[in-house]
């Protein structure tokens, strides 16, 4: 119950903070840190819960972005049904590479999305109705009553799907789908021979895992009116999804909460006041700190200094 | 699309010379990866860390393979010290490793890629050498003298670690620590000591193969993004730690892309690989030539 009226009060801030402030830069901002926290938060689901590396985060991501310029582009459906659809491709996705490749172990699996990303991008650089490698420049529509400006109502919709990826991971944390994920994390001999069906827990782990990335994904080139294959499948968002779970903690769904939002924050500021290098910098120095000093993140050194139960 | 003779030939050609190339940048990887078993992100990196330190060697009129030989033994050192950081920090401690070991690399990856933008800005960057620029004409075929050197190089650098590995007696603890670690502290070895030595070379092999990048083509920081990705590529299909594997694999890879490259359009190149590479993870994921 605490976990419902915290998100909805959280909600509510995000769209006071939008009926009130005029500067549209926090939208710009704000939008790309809640954008890092949802796929850090579904990179968690895999990556923390299952502790399968995924760095394949830019081909779901990308998938979803194309799959709302298609939509777009082919029926000018509304934002909400290039979110749903891009969410769909990007599941599928997920539950293709996951029955390919979640046999195999620890970095194989890595490097099996590395590979993912590569494909999805080279198809889309060489797929014209999506403008190919040079990208396609979009119109945004005007915005929905009763918003005003686009990018303050992409800044809510994130939000709102910011509150729901959190909740799917909160779900699936507390279920009986986490406990099997953290056997598998733990011992996945071990967990087979207890009666884990591991294989479909895995699939599944990557299919919601790949669906929230690819939502997460979908208002991106209406943000920024534009898409182009080589920012989209960038390897920065494999960057931001994984650092953030590691330096807010993997344990728990509030830890890749924390780190993405502190790391982005910072990223945002640094990107602004100093360099757009040097952001990358910090991640960077954030991660090897972090998995070295810290290796429970953020929420476990907390835990270390107060320790107390928490409820 | 034209299917000519020739035009297979000049790929094949053109791919043998390439995929040489691809397996000599792989081989360290072959080693610290397939071998040791560390999920090594940060080999593209530091090989492109080693193509700027031969570019800077060459401002001071070093050739580029002397200078990626001048490099071995301090990259050694470096190699000793960062295995041995990572022993304490993530083997030693044993429990998850995996996950934390992988962003251990990938974060020093970043590392590495911004600290080089800084200090060399984000420019391309190339080496000056007599064989690099012109080109050896065989008939209708033109082969740039920098591909032939980089696959003598490769050779030579794939024999020499062959014949390490299999005849001499560090060597061999190396191969041996690769299978059974407990047999080998038995026999009174210390793993650990033998590891360091191991990823020591292959940080070593990585400096030349760096020079190797280098003389290629242009190298900016951001490079190794595109070589992480081909390089465990190599070492998964070759299965891991077999030497003549990764050449074998190297020369897929090469001749498949340049196959590609030159029938369908360099668009369309990498995914080739990558989809080869799904294929196989998929399908056997002990690799080609794994055991």
């Amino acid at each position: 119950m605490r976990f419902w009226i915290s998100s909805a009060c959280a909600f509510a801030l995000a769209v006071l903070a939008a009926a009130t402030l005029k500067n549209e830069y926090y939208f710009f901002a704000g939008y790309t840190v809640l954008m890092f926290v949802v796929l850090a938060t579904a990179w968690n689901i895999l990556g923390g819960y299952a502790g399968y590396v995924n760095f394949g985060t830019p081909a779901f991501f990308g998938l979803g972005a194309y799959t709302a310029v298609v939509v777009f582009k082919a029926t000018a459906a509304p934002l909400v049904v290039q979110i749903l659809a891009a969410a769909v491709m990007s599941g599928l996705l997920g539950f293709a590479t996951g029955l390919l490749t979640l046999r195999l172990r620890g970095i194989f699996f890595a490097i099996a999305t590395i590979a993912v990303t590569v494909i999805m991008e080279t198809l889309f650089i060489n797929w014209r109705y999506t403008g190919g490698a040079t990208g396609l420049q979009l119109l945004r529509p005007a915005p929905v009553w009763p918003f005003e400006s686009y990018i303050t109502m992409l800044f809510v919709v994130m939000a709102a799907m910011t509150v729901a990826a959190i909740a799917i991971a909160r779900y699936i944390e507390t279920s009986w789908i986490g406990r099997g994920l953290r056997a598998i994390r733990d011992s996945e001999e071990a967990a087979e021979c207890s009666g884990v069906s591991t294989l479909k827990l895995k699939v599944f782990a990557c299919a919601i895992s790949g669906a929230l990335m690819g939502a997460a994904g979908a208002p991106m080139p209406m943000y920024l009116s534009f898409i182009e294959p080589a920012s989209t499948f960038n390897l920065n968002y494999a960057i931001g999804a994984l650092a953030s779970p590691m330096i807010g903690g993997t344990a728990h769904y509030l830890g890749p909460v924390i780190g993405a939002v502190i790391l982005s924050t910072i990223q945002q500021v640094v990107t602004v006041t100093i360099s757009s290098e040097l952001n990358v910098l910090v991640v960077g120095v954030l991660l090897v700190v972090f998995v070295v000093a810290a290796p429970e993140g953020i929420l476990g050194l907390v835990k270390k200094l107060f320790p107390r139960k928490k409820p | 699309m034209i299917f000519s003779f020739e035009l297979l030939l000049e790929a094949v050609v053109f791919g043998i010379l390439l995929g040489c190339f691809y397996a000599a940048v792989s081989i360290g990887l072959s080693v610290s990866f397939g071998l040791l078993d560390v999920p090594h992100v940060a080999h593209p990196a530091i090989m492109v860390f080693g193509a700027y330190c031969t570019y800077l060697l060459g401002q001071y009129g070093f050739d580029p393979i002397l200078a990626g030989i001048v490099l071995m033994p301090p990259f050694f050192l470096l190699g000793m010290g960062v295995y041995r950081f990572y022993y304490e920090t993530f083997e030693k401690r044993g429990s998850d490793a995996g996950v934390r070991g992988i962003a251990f690399f990938f974060g020093l990856t970043l590392i590495i890629e911004v600290g080089l933008i800084l200090v060399f800005g984000v420019d391309q960057r190339s080496a000056e050498a007599p064989y690099i620029g012109k080109a050896l004409s065989l008939g209708e075929m033109r082969i740039p003298w920098r591909f032939i050197v980089s696959f003598g190089v490769a050779l030579v650098l794939m024999t020499a670690l062959t014949l390490y590995l299999s005849k001499t007696f560090t060597g061999r603890a190396i191969k041996a620590v690769a299978q059974d670690e407990g047999a080998l502290r038995l026999m009174g070895a210390d793993p650990v000591w033998i590891k360091q030595w191991a990823f020591g070379i292959a940080t070593a092999v990585s400096a030349l193969a760096g020079a190797m990048l280098i003389i290629v083509g242009p190298v900016e920081p951001s490079l190794d993004r595109v070589y992480i990705g081909r390089t465990f590529a190599v070492v998964v299909l070759a299965g891991l730690g077999s030497m003549t594997g990764t050449l074998a694999a190297g020369l897929i890879l090469g001749i498949s892309e340049s196959i590609v490259l030159m029938h369908f359009g360099a668009s369309w190149a990498p995914a080739v690989a990558f989809g080869l590479l799904l294929v196989v993870l998929g399908i056997r994921p002990q690799g080609l030539f794994g055991r």
